[in-house]
């Protein structure tokens, strides 16, 4: 077995026991329906984890990913919703904006993690602005896409897997993929071979921005509605669902469905906690266990990895 | 060629033609390096000009030097290692056709891999962090002579034996002389003479930034060579210093797999490369070392040979990084006490030779063997009564490494242990005992006069030869 393989055991085996553990708990989730409850809020997680995970592929981490999420479902509940054409036209600028952020960051040489707190307030106030208490709408298609009917599997099942297929043939099968990947292997044998980094950082994380304003679209396709708020838990959970799936920190070692399956357990394991009749109180405190358990069984196989 | 105040080259002149195979020698910061990076384009002078066969003026010289095919290889690897050994032959190749880029690349990269090293077995698709160090140096070397857009002309190889064995290294030497004979030209960085001898046409040898001779290569001996480095210690054998019977006290040390040492005994491990020597040392680092608190009498310490891995922290200053491991015996409670720091780190940069006139600089401002030698220091200057070295001499100039070796030997007189992990037989015969490992294994030991080339050799290869 690849080691790449190894490393995707192990989020699947953690998705697989959590399923095992909430189908067992209520088994009336063991159907259409309850998939699709259990997992419709996964898609956007999923794509706000390939967002982070693109940022990580180049060794740096985003701090902005949740209130960047919140701030573009505040633009498609608001502008999206009323004025198409200026709605979108400000969702391809914050893109723009992301991939600007990435060659400032390479060229001024400035720490990512610096940039994107400060950034963070920056997405937080604006979306306070657009929409200063919660409301606004879905677009129709959207909603409807969000809510389509799809034959057998339901749509909360089908997307994420649709997602992580395509990131990972843009990402891990495609040229532009290594090259963005070797940003993070060793960014000056890059610069050596004449590889513009500057580009190829600003490259990331404008993929970063598109796949947040996804991740925003599909948060309000869902819920119908926004709020500036909505979506702030995002940028812890994007990180740890990134290094669940079998990610690192460093070296550009990241794997498209290792990311997106470590969205859909962290998703689970909150649903999972409710059906246990948790007290609110220690849910969070209760998720940030089951992460724990988790990364230490992953960092044994890693070891095994290191010496086998 | 300046870095600010520091003249790294100063009058160089060279030409290089098709055919060439030229050896590039020096010492540590004679400017060798610079040297290779002018001419690839790396570095823009800032006096002078470097003109390739097809260059246009109007071109940056980067550009120009990979329009006319120059190539190189360097001393710290240049792969991504998240990668495949094929995705690391699509980052210098950036005019790769797209479509189907992955097939055309798995078998440029087999084609590659065949011709410089037949019997390789590294598989295109796996990935390099997975590869042992003297794999991805294979791997490096392939793509700097792979057929790309254009074919290689001029291809820079600095060092590039350190971390292979003598049987991939042999390899190399034979598809170097391939690669001239059909017209390629072939710059040559080696500390190994016979390496040297082996495969240049010509013979430049650099000191402070000059090129200070340049001929023929029947026009040299390793004698003359050495000597026009300019440096003290003559190339004779220094057997008479070897022999001089120490007394080895008690056994000091033992670890599982049998690996033991005496004190004041210097015990050298021998093999090929990566069969177990470095994890072996590793081993018995880690379980004499204290896990948890430091002390200010350590039992022993380590001197890396990869020293970006595990040697040099890359922000410090010189004497932060040489006063490192014995900060806890030169402390008072929790304070460190500057004055005998810095005296301390003063009485080394005397003793080793560490060129700089600030130890206040940053380490990475000397070259790759002066941070070498302060590596030395920092595990010499402890009060260790065993010290590990894993292939320390890697990339290390003839005059540093005598003056190393008898600086081991004068410390292993007064009772110190040495274990010391080589690539090179000069070194292992430098060693009072040896430990030949085989995969992962002890092979062999041998003692005295047992320590030769031909019995080292056979000791490592006696398996795979059985295998056959």
């Amino acid at each position: 077995m690849t080691s790449d393989r190894l490393r995707l055991l192990l989020p699947v085996l953690s998705l697989a026991v959590l399923l095992g553990a909430v189908f067992y708990l209520q088994p009336r989730a063991m159907s259409y329906f309850g998939l699709n409850l259990l997992f419709n809020l996964a898609i956007p997680v999923a794509l706000a984890t390939i967002a982070q995970m693109m940022i990580i592929m180049v060794n740096d981490i985003d701090l902005s990913v949740g209130t960047f999420v919140s701030f573009c479902a505040c633009v498609t509940a608001t502008f999206v919703h009323d004025t198409p054409l200026l709605g979108y036209a400000i969702l391809a600028g914050a893109i723009l904006a992301y991939a600007a952020l990435g060659a400032l960051i390479q060229l001024r040489g400035l720490p990512a993690i610096v940039v994107t707190l400060g950034m963070s307030f920056v997405w937080g106030g604006l979306a306070v602005l657009i929409l200063p208490s919660p409301g606004g709408a879905s677009p129709e298609w959207l909603r409807t896409l969000m809510t389509l009917k799809t034959p057998l599997v339901p749509i909360a099942v089908i997307a994420p897997l649709v997602i992580a297929f395509a990131v990972h043939l843009l990402i891990r099968r495609s040229w532009i993929g290594v090259i963005l990947q070797g940003v993070g292997g060793n960014e000056r044998a890059m610069e050596r071979a004449g590889w513009s980094v500057v580009r190829l950082r600003a490259t990331s994380y404008g993929l970063a921005g598109l796949f947040g304003v996804l991740a925003g679209m599909c948060l309000v396709g869902l819920t119908t509605a926004a709020d500036a708020n909505i979506a702030l838990r995002y940028t812890l959970l994007s990180i740890a669902g990134v290094i669940l799936g079998g990610g690192e920190f460093v070296g550009g070692r990241i794997s498209p469905f290792g990311a997106v399956i470590g969205a859909l357990t962290l998703t689970l394991a909150a649903s999972f906690l409710s059906f246990l009749r948790l007290s609110p109180d220690w849910q969070i405190g209760a998720q940030g266990a089951i992460l724990i358990l988790v990364l230490a069984v992953r960092l044994l196989f890693v070891r095994k990895e290191a010496t086998a | 060629m300046s870095f600010g105040p520091v003249h790294a080259l100063r009058a160089a002149s060279l030409t290089i033609s098709a055919g060439e195979c030229i050896g590039l020698v020096g010492h540590n910061g004679a400017g060798k390096s610079t040297l290779a990076n002018v001419i690839n384009g790396r570095l823009t002078q800032t006096q002078g000009a470097v003109r390739y066969r097809d260059g246009v003026g109007e071109l940056r010289n980067s550009q120009n030097a990979q329009n006319a095919g120059v190539r190189s290889v360097f001393q710290e690897l240049s792969l991504c290692p998240n990668l495949t050994v094929l995705e690391n032959l699509r980052i210098p190749y950036r005019t790769m056709p797209r479509k189907g880029w992955r097939r055309a690349a798995r078998q440029k990269m087999i084609d590659a891999l065949d011709l410089v090293f037949p019997g390789h077995g590294i598989r295109p698709g796996a990935t390099v962090g997975n590869l042992t160090i003297a794999e991805r140096q294979m791997v490096e070397i392939a793509i700097a002579f792979a057929d790309r857009d254009r074919e290689p002309s001029l291809v820079i190889l600095d060092e590039p034996t350190s971390s292979l064995d003598a049987a991939i290294a042999r390899q190399l030497l034979d598809h170097i002389k391939r690669f001239c004979a059909a017209g390629g030209a072939v710059l040559f960085i080696s500390h190994m003479m016979g390496e040297i001898f082996e495969v240049s046409t010509r013979i430049i040898i650099m000191k402070d930034g000059r090129i200070v001779d340049d001929q023929h290569a029947s026009a040299f001996t390793r004698s003359s060579i050495v000597d026009a480095m300019g440096h003290v210690a003559p190339d004779d054998d220094s057997a008479d210093t070897d022999q001089t019977a120490r007394t080895l006290g008690a056994e000091v040390v033992r670890s599982p797999n049998g690996l033991n040492a005496r004190a004041g005994e210097i015990v050298g491990l021998a093999g090929l490369a990566g069969h177990g020597q470095a994890e072996a040392l590793a081993q018995l680092y880690f379980d004499h070392a204290p896990k948890w608190k430091s002390t200010s009498e350590p039992d022993v310490v380590f001197v890396a040979g990869d020293r970006a891995r595990d040697g040099v922290m890359p922000l410090w200053s010189i004497l932060q990084n040489l006063s490192l491991t014995t900060l806890p015996e030169f402390s008072r409670k929790v304070m460190v006490d500057r004055g005998r720091e810095a005296g301390l780190v003063q009485s080394w940069q005397d003793r080793i030779g560490i060129r700089t006139d600030n130890l206040l600089n940053p380490i990475l401002s000397l070259s790759g063997g002066n941070q070498q030698k302060v590596l030395f220091a920092r595990a010499l200057a402890s009060s260790a009564p065993i010290v590990v070295m894993d292939d320390p001499m890697r990339g290390v100039d003839v005059g540093t490494k005598k003056e190393v070796y008898q600086m081991i030997r004068d410390e292993a007189a007064t009772g110190r242990s040495f274990l010391w992990y080589s690539t090179e037989t000069d070194e292992i015969l430098e060693c009072d005992r040896v430990f030949v490992f085989r995969a992962g294994h002890i092979a062999a030991e041998l003692t005295g006069d047992e320590i030769t080339e031909e019995n080292i050799l056979h000791a490592s290869f006696e398996m795979q030869e059985a295998a056959h």
